[in-house]
């Protein structure tokens, strides 16, 4: 049919179109599943096309926006004193932008999210430095071991992802409160190294595999030991998937609250996320403190995603679709 | 040297550089699991009791209310608001994903959109309960503004606060918040996708719904297999969601296991029980884990 030598193939929408410099030499991407312009349309101009391409763009921004109504409302609620928000955040007839609810959150009299957030940053950094430096020693061990015990130990190790904290919950309480562990920073820090562990040891497991074998053999070759090319050859080749496992954990640790939740419990040592429940009034919601104690909660996941996104995003990808 | 002498010379196995990492995952995580195991098997006083915990917990209106489901409004019990929750929850992440993977496509903008979508899964749990709260409320929401605009005053109120709507306001906030995953994992496995494929399929007269479901769904299986397994495994786990948008409330009707073997464990300090529902839970999540590894062992 000589459709394929054709730079415009008709018969399917083609919105890359005008943003692709190359637009003459690449075929546009098929639009599958929508079942717009059948074989039977082909002979139709390709100017057809442009209203397609219009209503799949104003689909696109219009879910764009609905995904961020709720975190622009919680925005609006924080940013806005209390008595312009009684007819609800979108009516927008008078609009002052204050650091009042932010400053009541900060300086909250029984939950002051300032003192939450400088102990969620003295949990999390820790807690993705440690799980980090172990992880990838055991990703190395797994990956280069000859021994028999390492297929069933991995197997193991990837069972364990699926297991909820809530099975741990009860005796991990216990052996912590045994060793002192209890309302310490060290404990909880220990607990996220824990349960960072397998699936760290997976993602660098896999990502050292890709790594060229001839480096490591000639460092093997010029006498370096396992520790050394460990620390000289696999970790400097490795710091994109370091980096990936990095945000992600961080993140992850940042937004726990089960395992905070279950270990710390003295007033002046709760993290960010274990406050935001005790910011709910008695009687009413008090939204303008509620929403400010949540926009400053999620800054920092969303300052690592923005900073951090390509191996955010890569590590998602790379962990679970290998 | 050879390579052979060199590797000779290493005194021991690598494997021992993973014993920091194994003996952590031992005692913090394998130990305590095995210990909750043995404790549902135990009386409060540490007698031997078999199966009775479980046949309590599942006997308990609270986790399996079969008196009220599904003729009446919920509480159901937990066991069967986890199923809801997948049963609606689950179908609606894989076609709402795969459906923004496609539509943002070719999109002017497409990154900002994806990222502004991803945003849910960088929120913390406890900050999407507030959120939820926030956009079901009677006055503050937003959700119900539209109601009273669409002239559905009748279901303009606080939804986390009623029996009947909790649950369900809780699984379509999670929609909202968990698509951008799927979307993500969607996108990734779509550029994989040789495009000859779909040229040759466009000569030999597929329409483009025939290219859909003959090449684009079973070049994806392997993606929607990792985006049903890690759905169920989230659902079956959700807790901090639930804890800030309703503690499980009202009487119940939006509690879930995770939040359940919490209030029996350390509220109520019934920690039997509270073993015998985190096994409960443990045992489904690795029936959804074992099925998983087997799948993508096969794909491989």
């Amino acid at each position: 049919m000589g459709l394929v030598s054709q730079p415009a193939p008709y018969g399917r929408p083609a919105p890359g179109r005008q943003a692709t410099p190359h637009a003459g030499s690449t075929t546009p991407p098929p639009a599958a599943g929508r079942g717009t312009p059948s074989p039977a349309a082909r002979p139709l101009p390709g100017r057809r096309l442009r209203p397609a391409v219009i209503l799949r763009h104003t689909l696109a921004w219009l879910v764009g926006l609905l995904w961020i109504v709720p975190f622009l409302g919680i925005l609006m609620s924080a940013l806005r004193p209390q008595a312009e928000l009684i007819h609800g955040w979108w009516q927008l007839g008078q609009v002052t932008i204050s650091a009042e609810n932010f400053v009541r959150a900060w300086n909250h009299p029984t939950a002051p999210m300032g003192e939450g957030i400088r102990n969620s940053l003295l949990v999390v950094v820790p807690s993705t430095v440690l799980p980090l430096l172990i992880a990838s020693l055991a990703a190395y061990g797994f990956l280069r071991s000859r021994a028999r015990v390492r297929t069933p130990l991995f197997a193991l190790i990837i069972l364990l992802l699926a297991v909820p904290q809530q099975m741990v919950a009860i005796p991990l309480f216990r052996i912590l409160r045994d060793l002192g562990f209890i309302n310490s920073y060290a404990g909880l820090v220990v607990t996220h190294t824990a349960w960072a562990l397998p699936w760290m040891i997976m993602f660098l497991r896999n990502y050292f595999a890709t790594l060229p074998r001839e480096v490591e053999e000639a460092a093997l070759l010029d006498g370096a030991g396992r520790l050394q090319i460990f620390w000289h050859v696999i970790l400097p080749l490795s710091l994109p998937g370091l980096a990936s496992a990095a945000a992600l954990q961080l993140t992850w640790a940042w937004n726990d609250f089960f395992m905070a939740l279950i270990l710390l419990y003295e007033p002046t040592r709760l993290v960010a996320t274990q406050r935001i429940p005790l910011l709910r009034g008695q009687y009413h919601v008090d939204w303008g403190i509620l929403t400010a104690a949540s926009v400053l909660t999620i800054a920092v996941p969303i300052l690592v995603f923005a900073l951090l996104q390509r191996y955010y995003v890569r590590g998602l990808i790379g962990w679970t679709l290998k | 040297m050879d390579l052979r002498g060199a590797r000779a010379r290493l005194w021991a196995d690598p494997l021992l550089l993973a014993v920091p990492a194994l003996f952590l995952i031992l005692v913090l995580i394998v130990y305590p699991a095995l210990q909750t195991l043995g404790l549902s098997f135990l009386s409060k006083d540490g007698a031997f009791v078999g199966l009775k915990n479980f046949a309590d917990v599942l006997s308990d209106p609270e986790t399996l209310n079969l008196a009220r489901f599904p003729a009446h409004t919920p509480p159901w019990g937990s066991l069967v608001h986890n199923a809801i929750w997948i049963l609606l929850h689950l179908p609606l992440t894989v076609a709402i994903g795969l459906g923004l993977a496609i539509l943002l496509r070719d999109v002017r903008g497409s990154a900002i959109l994806r990222s502004i979508i991803f945003l849910g899964m960088v929120t913390p749990m406890i900050v999407g309960g507030v959120i939820i709260r926030f956009l079901f409320d009677e006055n503050a929401g937003i959700v119900n503004a539209f109601l009273r605009l669409a002239g559905l005053q009748a279901l303009a109120r606080s939804w986390t606060a009623y029996p009947d709507t909790a649950l369900l306001s809780l699984i379509l906030g999670s929609v909202w918040l968990w698509s951008g995953f799927a979307m993500v994992l969607y996108s990734a496995g779509l550029s994989t996708i040789p495009r000859d494929y779909y040229e040759a399929a466009s000569v030999d007269g597929a329409s483009p719904l025939q290219q859909f479901w003959y090449i684009t769904v079973p070049s994806l299986r392997p993606v929607t297999s990792v985006v049903v397994a890690m759905t169920i495994l989230w659902d079956l786990k959700i807790f901090d969601l639930v804890y800030t948008a309703t503690l499980g409330g009202p009487g119940g009707s939006s509690m879930v296991l995770a939040l359940q073997m919490y209030f029996y464990g350390f509220r109520a300090l019934r920690f039997n029980t509270a073993a015998a529902v985190a096994t409960v839970l443990s045992l489904f999540t690795l029936v959804v884990g074992i099925a998983f590894i087997r799948s993508s062992r096969r794909e491989e």
